[in-house]
């Protein structure tokens, strides 16, 4: 512990990094990413952009260590991510949050439940849950709907339910896979809000979209991805 | 609180699919039954061996007759067969612990009690037509080989005797028969056997199909591999403990209305199945039993479904 803070002051690693990493599923044609390396720090907003079959999405499934690298090093919180036992996944994904396209909720389960349900099986108890359930459902603006089911609750709200399972255990990273995809556009901007405000907590926030509006709004680090190479890497981008 | 929640999914998870279920546990219970039969029998036959190898003896018989072929043994050839038996009570490796003379009064006497239901059988049999004999008890049976070549040669007319009978021979004919019982119940178990764990692999591939988004979500949140892949091997587990349960009845009214029951008379030949026999049966078939699905389980999962 005291070594890890020391290296911590001394070299302040990236809480994210890729290393020449190249990806190329079995049968296909062409790497879906080849030869990236890019570094995130703690604390910032990325966005991911590029048009579909860029290699966006491969990211964050390399980060979620839902595939593993054809070459290259995928370094997540210190910890090679390529390398890693298959049984540390678990442990390790408790460490990033994940929010996607399509919601990912449980139907038969209450706006509440969902969020305790990701509590629940990674060991809290439920007395835990009836504490951080409720402060994490207003925190995204749910307060009062906990007890709805997901088909009654409109996209947007659906989806910051998501984003309040994948925030509840205030894990290190927020990845997002384009979050906004099925939402209108004034939803859309009160999610990149809740994402926003989630990211002034210290959370780091990667997020692959293709949304060129919310990009723009937002100017933070964009970094665009091409035929499987970063093309693209600004500070305080716009879509372009 | 999580073993709780692990329960709750088993029994939803078995109720989910309860015809697949009944159909699960149907074909455990015939397996693990026709197992526990054969394991029975098998512990039967080894109780039958001891119990009958005590009595058991090997018999010579003298000649009957009144022709020139089959002579009576004079009394001189039944000395010597006392004599040679005598001889072969001492010495530093006897083959002979005891020897017993069976008159054609006592073998007509023993026929009585063997037929008694049928005792216009034994009226109808002359004591003249019962051989003499000679009841030996072996100090080892194993050694009959041995003792039948050397009295080989007091068959005939010199020697009187008509012939020697290993009843242990006799009685392996009944073992051969039980044995192959057992052999058929055991085969036939492990066929039901596998048919059983096909049904275990598909029921997980049902349950883990209706409960894939709740997979998904655990798998994304973190949630360990044990806690994703236990309420599917207990589900496997809990079919299996319960098959196990209605085999252990099943054995136990086989007892009560067979072999008490309908083969009561039989009781003195084939010799009683001890409760305790029985009993025992439980703990070895609930452990065959859930130790089998669990395994199919978690193979099917690591290996097949991939949850």
């Amino acid at each position: 512990m005291v070594l890890a803070s020391w290296r911590w002051r001394v070299d302040f690693p990236p809480v994210i990094a890729l290393e020449h990493v190249t990806k190329t599923y079995p049968k296909a044609q062409r790497p879906s990413l080849s030869d990236v390396s890019v570094t995130i720090d703690k604390g910032e907003f990325v966005f991911f952009i590029g048009p579909s079959g860029s290699g966006k999405s491969t990211i964050i499934k390399l980060l979620l260590r839902e595939i593993q690298p054809t070459k290259g090093k995928v370094i997540v919180n210190g910890r090679d991510v390529g390398s890693m036992r298959s049984w540390r996944i678990p442990h390790f994904r408790r460490s990033i949050g994940c929010v996607f396209q399509d919601f990912r909720l449980l139907p038969n389960r209450t706006a509440y439940e969902n969020v305790a349900f990701a509590l629940e099986v990674i060991g809290k108890t439920q007395a835990v849950a009836r504490r951080v359930v409720p402060e994490v459902l207003e925190l995204v603006g749910l307060g009062g709907k906990e007890h709805r089911y997901p088909q009654e609750l409109s996209g947007g709200e659906q989806q910051r339910v998501a984003v309040a399972r994948a925030f509840v255990n205030r894990p290190l990273i927020l990845l997002a896979d384009e979050p906004t995809g099925n939402l209108d556009p004034d939803t859309s901007i009160e999610i990149m809000r809740l994402l926003d405000r989630i990211n002034r907590t210290g959370t780091t926030v990667v997020m692959v979209t293709h949304d060129s509006n919310i990009v723009n709004q937002m100017r933070r680090r964009v970094v665009e991805i091409e035929g499987g190479k970063i093309v693209r890497d600004q500070p305080r981008g716009v879509y372009g | 609180m999580r073993f709780k929640y692990v329960l709750n999914e088993v029994v939803v998870g078995l109720w989910r699919n309860v015809t697949m279920t009944i159909a699960m546990i149907i074909t455990m219970a015939v397996s693990l039954t026709l197992l526990g039969a054969s394991l029975l029998l098998y512990r039967q036959v080894e109780r039958m061996q001891d119990v009958y190898s005590q009595d058991l003896s090997t018999i010579l018989f003298f000649r009957v007759g009144d022709t020139p072929e089959t002579k009576y043994a004079t009394e001189e050839q039944k000395q010597a067969i006392e004599a040679a038996l005598r001889a072969d009570q001492t010495g530093p490796n006897p083959l002979v612990e005891a020897f017993e003379f069976e008159s054609k009064e006592q073998a007509h006497q023993n026929l009585a009690v063997l037929f008694s239901t049928t005792p216009d059988l034994v009226r109808l049999t002359p004591t003249e037509e019962l051989p003499e004999s000679y009841r030996v008890r072996l100090t080892d049976p194993d050694r009959f080989a041995e003792f039948e070549a050397k009295y080989q040669r007091f068959i005939g007319e010199e020697g009187g005797l008509e012939m020697i009978l290993d009843q242990r021979r006799l009685l392996q004919r009944v073992f051969n028969v039980l044995g192959s019982l057992q052999n058929l119940g055991f085969i036939i178990s492990i066929v039901q056997g596998v048919a059983a764990l096909m049904l275990v692999i598909n029921t997980i591939q049902v349950a883990a199909y209706s409960k894939r988004r709740e997979v998904a979500v655990m798998k994304l949140v973190g949630a360990s591999n044990w806690f994703i892949q236990a309420p599917f091997v207990l589900e496997a587990v809990a079919a299996g403990l319960i098959g196990a349960i209605i085999a252990y009845i099943t054995l136990i009214l086989a007892k009560i209305y067979i072999f008490d029951g309908a083969l009561a008379p039989l009781a003195q030949v084939i010799t009683e199945i001890p409760w305790s026999n029985v009993h025992l049966m439980f703990p070895v078939l609930a452990f065959a039993g859930a130790l089998v699905s669990s395994i199919t389980g978690w193979f099917a999962l690591r290996f097949y479904i991939k949850v």
